[in-house]
């Protein structure tokens, strides 16, 4: 009977995880078809932990994160034993009652005042060094970084390359035009003339890049959860963010912030690629059709 | 206090619905928050199925909605009984409002907090009786314009519980129905924590000093505060976010926004993150409305079950008064990634972690006190028992988003919504259950059933972590919340699993629920009869008869102790009320 | 059950020296002090926020500071005869308490009236309106949200004028009080035009 006890609990959370898993009736309805661009990356059936990492500076966030996780089961784990060991010796039962004065321990003001200065720690040692070179220290000139400006809308990305020139052109949204001026360049500006915009980012391996990320129209997030980069793309605004990718490969970008109905759909392809493929392809972009035509204006 | 007396010739609503007594209020609160709950609850199981099985019509309800909604609006939001994304970020953002500010909130602090604390204080009432009647009736009133908001063009407010702006200042009607809405509520919480204060500092009983009351008091008082300050600055960013919507204002709207190829017509100017500030001003803060009353609750009850004194009450009373101060120095850790300098993010993280601290003692402090008391596992006890680790769970999972650097991976994905909820559905909720089981004998005057009560628990407590548990593994997958297919993503795709074992523990919660309902109404009617006292506990609620007239006291009470003298050695019974004089 | 019955609503209580009406009050003013207060903040935020050349100018602002000065001086008058009404209550003096109160409410009145007829009128009728540009949505939202404290302050006090009068006859104490409530509530309205007028007409 007791032992009926203890595994009921077990036995109604086996059956929802089986239900659930053996709905063969529900199966998965067709899947969406955004695109059959093959994402690199094993992720297997239930992962349970972070994507690969293929920047040069993911590790520190995923140290941080390692450390902190092995903290919170060890703290867990530790209340719970005496959590549980109470529950089962001092429960009520004839001939035990309960103890009027209070136990003087000394552990628990050691153990909070440990768990503060752990966090302290965590905290100084390792979280604002990280936030400091992620955020702040953008690489220099000398580092060779590649510029991107990341321009988020309802409900795309769109990557704006200078081109070979290296140097942007002018936007305003008067030149703004849905169809052939995404993004409302001048075309009065020299430096926009090989400027391109994509809707895939292309990025070569082993540079560091430097992102300038805002929208047009609502706040939206630039994630890429394989790089550990995340930031607000806030309208009226302009924040640098850089990163640094070492590995090639095809992965996705995906929008965090909620921007509307189709936010769930705002995704891109991010394509990190050896320099010369890269090149390649700035080749093709920076000469491909300009992205609007000086006769119509 | 002859003239409480009155009551037999008030006629029916004035005694029931127009009530002035705490008591009658803090059921109607209770009762109204309850269903709220229910429903917030609802709607998160329909948007459960879209996550499960994406795409496919819903069962009965895909048939059902549009039938009782008309044509036109199945067109739009539920075409072939398939929810719209649209109607899925509706869904979305009325679940966290309605939960937090119509559910929680109400029940807690609306419901519990005058229901109990004017009791355990030994008040005849609240100081200000009608303000108190209007606060529920205010509350009443922005429930519905929230209700009635999802009959508005375009459904209900979809811009998420948060509603950034730009996006909330350019969504569909249904948001200004939301804005409006949220100023009664915030009207009706300002008119609370006035009354709530002033009753506290002055209708306690003879001999009832602040290191007397009871832990809850003191986290009804903290509460009171931390509503009165921080819910105006909300106010003040609605009517901007209101000027914004219907006067054309832009006071979060930059310059040269330009919405689906458009260039908009807003002067410009405007900052979109000043609206996040104020609303985070406000919302943290909120969040420790959630948890306060909440540690309240289970302190009760573990005091009352452990048959002991709670183990550092002061330290508890320091700790939560000491929690209420910073809660209003966090805020922007949840702006992190809105593109913050390391200076001003290291001293949000900075206060950040220093908050963690009282709660970590809180805790402590409810651990050690079962340490050599004499548990009695009755299904109030077994809820606040199970409140401790899932108050932990969500709390240390709060401290990767806390520290700036890991929060970077981890912002706005599902481990967002696994902390929190960790904190408020098995938190919150639990310390609610709680509550509604320790309390509803000196409410009804009825027990309510314990078999039904055990059932409810276990199965409550075991769907609710098949729920949340998920979470944490999506969320370190790196999957965005608010997502309507997540499987548009790789890496959703796979974690797909995961929301379908999550999904079923969602229905499998909502079924564990008939066992609460059943026992509820059930109970009221046929429970077994209670006694005045029938926890054998010590604070003054217990010395007043189940129900409490009006007026509440036969004799007003005296106070001669601490709140919490169970085991006195020496003593005949095993508790040692807070009114009784000598042994 | 009347409020009379409940402890403290005429004694001031021993702790905090204060009868619960007045204690609420006060605590009434500091929500509104945080509501003020966000908005004030908005306020620095925006402005220290605002793109070259975009905040009005002075005359752009089109703001008379003699308009608003006397205005100003109407508020402080008004604060001074609400006063007066509570003074002469205290001294038993009923229908002088009541002059002064009819008086306070004719300054708010025209304070309304003259905000109304020669500021938000032709204002509105020369285009500046709250979308013109940030400026005036701040000045309008303030200036409105103000406007509504102050009507909200006459009704207050044409109901003790009238209707509430009857107080004074079966609880005079309870009455000075609730005067006196009324009185802090007003001082804190003008303590925000105080703020509210320089900000508005003198800084741009
Ligand atoms: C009741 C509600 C509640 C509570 C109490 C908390 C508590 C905490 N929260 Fe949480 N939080 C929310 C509700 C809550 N939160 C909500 C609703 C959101 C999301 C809003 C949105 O975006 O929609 C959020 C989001 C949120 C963020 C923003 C993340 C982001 O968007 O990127 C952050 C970041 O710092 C954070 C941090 C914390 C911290 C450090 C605590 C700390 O106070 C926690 C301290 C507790 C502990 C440290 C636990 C101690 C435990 C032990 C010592 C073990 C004991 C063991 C046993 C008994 C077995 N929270
Ligand atoms: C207090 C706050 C609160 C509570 C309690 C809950 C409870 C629950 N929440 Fe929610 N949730 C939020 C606040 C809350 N939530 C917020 C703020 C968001 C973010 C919204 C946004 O993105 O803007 C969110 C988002 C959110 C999401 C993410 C959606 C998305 O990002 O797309 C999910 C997904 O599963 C979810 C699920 C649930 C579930 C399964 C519960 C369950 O735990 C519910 C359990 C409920 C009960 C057990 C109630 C039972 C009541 C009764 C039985 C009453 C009986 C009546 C009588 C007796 C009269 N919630
Ligand atoms: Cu863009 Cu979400
Ligand atoms: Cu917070």
């Amino acid at each position: 009977m007791k032992i009926l006890r203890w595994c009921a609990p077990v036995l109604v959370a086996l059956a929802i995880v089986w239900m659930a898993d053996a709905s063969p009736a529900l199966a998965q309805a067709d899947a969406p078809d955004i695109s059959d661009v093959q994402i690199d990356g094993e992720y297997g059936q239930f992962p349970t932990y972070m994507p690969p990492d293929v920047s040069k500076h993911g590790y520190h966030v995923d140290d941080l994160i390692n450390i902190l996780h092995v903290f919170m089961i060890l703290l867990f784990v530790g209340w719970g034993i005496f959590f549980v060991w109470c529950l089962m010796k001092f429960r009520a039962r004839p001939g035990h009652t309960a103890d009027y004065k209070l136990v003087k321990a000394k552990a628990p003001k050691y153990l909070e005042v440990a768990v503060a200065l752990f966090e302290a720690f965590l905290l100084v040692g390792l979280s604002m060094p990280v936030w400091a070179r992620v955020k702040d220290e953008l690489p220099t000139e000398a580092d060779n970084p590649i510029h991107v400006r990341v321009v988020a809308e309802q409900f795309a990305w769109n990557f704006h390359y200078p081109g070979k020139d290296g140097l942007f052109g002018r936007v305003a949204p008067e030149f703004l035009n849905s169809a052939t001026n995404v993004l409302g360049l001048d075309p009065s500006d020299p430096n926009g003339n090989d400027d391109f915009v994509s809707g895939e980012m292309h990025l070569p391996v082993d540079r560091p890049v430097i992102t300038q990320i805002t929208s047009k129209d609502v706040i939206h997030s630039f994630a890429i959860p394989v790089m550990r980069v995340k930031q607000d793309a806030v309208p009226g605004m302009r924040i640098s963010v850089w990163f640094h990718p070492v590995k090639t490969g095809t992965y996705e970008i995906a929008c965090a912030q909620l921007c509307g109905n189709n936010h769930y759909s705002m995704r891109a392809i991010l394509r990190l690629e050896s320099q010369s493929e890269y090149d390649a392809w700035v080749e093709e972009m920076a000469k491909g059709p300009a992205e609007f035509d000086e006769d119509d204006l | 206090m002859s003239d409480h007396d009155h009551s037999h010739d008030q006629g029916f609503l004035r005694k029931y619905v127009f009530s002035i007594d705490h008591k009658v209020i803090g059921v109607q609160y209770a009762v109204t928050a309850l269903v709220f709950l229910f429903f917030g609850f609802c709607l998160m199981m329909m948007m459960r199925w879209q996550l499960a099985y994406p795409g496919q019509s819903m069962p009965v309800l895909g048939e059902l909605l549009p039938s009782l909604f008309g044509k036109e609006w199945a067109e739009t939001n539920m075409g072939g009984g398939v929810m719209s994304p649209d109607l899925y970020n509706s869904l979305g953002a009325m679940h966290g409002t309605i939960m937090i500010f119509l559910g929680v909130v109400p029940l807690i602090v609306g419901g519990f907090g005058n229901y109990v604390m004017p009791l355990q204080i030994g008040a005849p009432d609240m100081s200000f009786p009608k303000l108190n009647m209007m606060s529920y009736w205010v509350y009443f009133m922005g429930g519905m314009i929230m209700l009635a908001s999802f009959f508005a063009p375009g459904g209900a407010a979809n811009s998420g519980w948060t509603s950034y702006a730009p996006l909330s200042v350019t969504a569909t009607q249904g948001q200004t129905w939301w804005l409006v809405g949220m100023i009664f509520l915030i009207t009706s919480s300002l008119l609370g924590s006035v009354n709530f204060i002033v009753t506290i500092f002055h209708l306690r009983a003879k001999g009832m000093t602040m290191f007397r009351m009871p832990f809850f008091v003191w986290a009804q008082l903290v509460t009171a505060f931390l509503l009165l300050l921080a819910f105006p600055p909300l106010e003040a960013a609605g009517a901007l976010q209101l000027m914004d919507r219907v006067a054309g204002t832009s006071f979060f709207m930059p310059q040269g926004l330009v919405v689906s190829g458009v260039v908009q017509e807003y002067a410009g100017g405007g900052s979109p993150l000043l609206w996040q500030h104020l609303f985070w001003f406000l919302a943290h803060p909120e969040v420790y409305v959630l948890i306060l009353p909440a540690f309240g609750i289970i302190t009760e009850i573990i005091a009352a079950n452990t048959r002991k004194p709670i183990w550092g009450y002061r330290t508890m009373v320091y700790s939560v008064v000491f929690l209420g101060f910073t809660s209003f120095i966090v805020w922007a850790h949840h702006m992190f990634i809105t593109g913050m300098g390391t200076s001003i993010s290291a001293f949000f993280a900075t206060t950040t972690m220093i908050i963690s601290i009282p709660s970590v003692i809180l805790l402590t402090c409810l651990l050690i006190t079962l340490y050599r008391g004499s548990i009695r596992f009755n299904t109030a006890m077994l809820f606040a028992l199970s409140f401790l680790p899932m108050f932990a769970i969500g709390g240390l999972t709060g401290l990767p988003l806390g520290l700036p650097a890991s929060d970077i991976a981890l912002h706005d994905t599902y481990y967002i919504i696994g902390h929190f909820h960790y904190v408020v559905a098995p938190g919150t909720i639990f310390a609610a259950f709680a509550g509604v089981y320790f309390w509803f004998p000196k409410v009804t005057g009825r027990m309510m059933s314990e078999t039904l009560g055990k059932l409810h628990w276990i199965t409550s407590l075991i769907a609710i972590n098949v729920v949340f548990m998920p979470m944490f593994f999506q969320g370190l997958a790196g999957i965005s919340r608010r997502l309507y297919d997540q499987r548009l993503y790789s890496w959703g795709d796979a974690m797909q699993g995961w929301t379908v074992v999550s999904s079923w523990g969602a229905w499998a919660l909502g079924l564990a629920q008939i066992f609460f309902i059943l026992n509820f109404f059930l109970s009221i009617k046929f429970g077994r009869k209670a006694s005045a006292n029938p926890w054998d506990a010590t604070t003054l609620e217990w010395s007043a008869p189940s129900p409490p007239p009006h007026g509440n006291f036969a004799k007003v009470p005296t106070v001669h102790r601490e709140p919490y003298e169970y085991s006195v050695p020496g003593m005949s019974k095993d508790y040692f009320p807070q009114n009784v004089s000598e042994a | 059950m009347s409020a009379g019955v409940l402890p403290y609503t005429v004694e001031p209580h021993p702790v905090t020296g204060l009868y619960s009406g007045k204690l609420g009050t006060w605590l009434f003013l500091a929500s509104e002090v945080m509501l003020f207060g966000g908005l004030f903040s908005a306020y620095i935020l925006l402005r220290v926020g605002a793109p070259e050349g975009t905040w009005p100018t002075h005359e752009e602002a089109h703001l008379s500071w003699k308009i608003g000065g006397f205005n100003t001086l109407l508020l402080i008058i008004s604060s001074v005869t609400m006063v007066m009404a509570w003074a002469n209550l205290k001294m038993n003096n009923f229908p002088k308490a009541r002059m002064y109160l009819i008086v306070t409410v004719i300054l708010a009145s025209l304070f309304l009236t003259l905000k109304i007829s020669l500021e938000y009128y032709p204002h509105w009728h020369d285009g500046l309106k709250p979308s013109t540009n940030v400026f005036f949505g701040l000045y309008y939202t303030l200036t409105a949200l103000h406007g509504l404290h102050i009507f909200g302050g006459i009704v207050v006090m044409l109901y003790f004028i009238g209707p509430g009068a009857g107080l004074w006859k079966t609880n005079p104490e309870y009455y000075t009080n609730r005067i006196e409530c009324t009185g802090l509530y007003w001082h804190f309205v003008d303590l925000v035009w105080i703020f509210l007028f320089p900000i508005l007409y003198l800084m741009n």
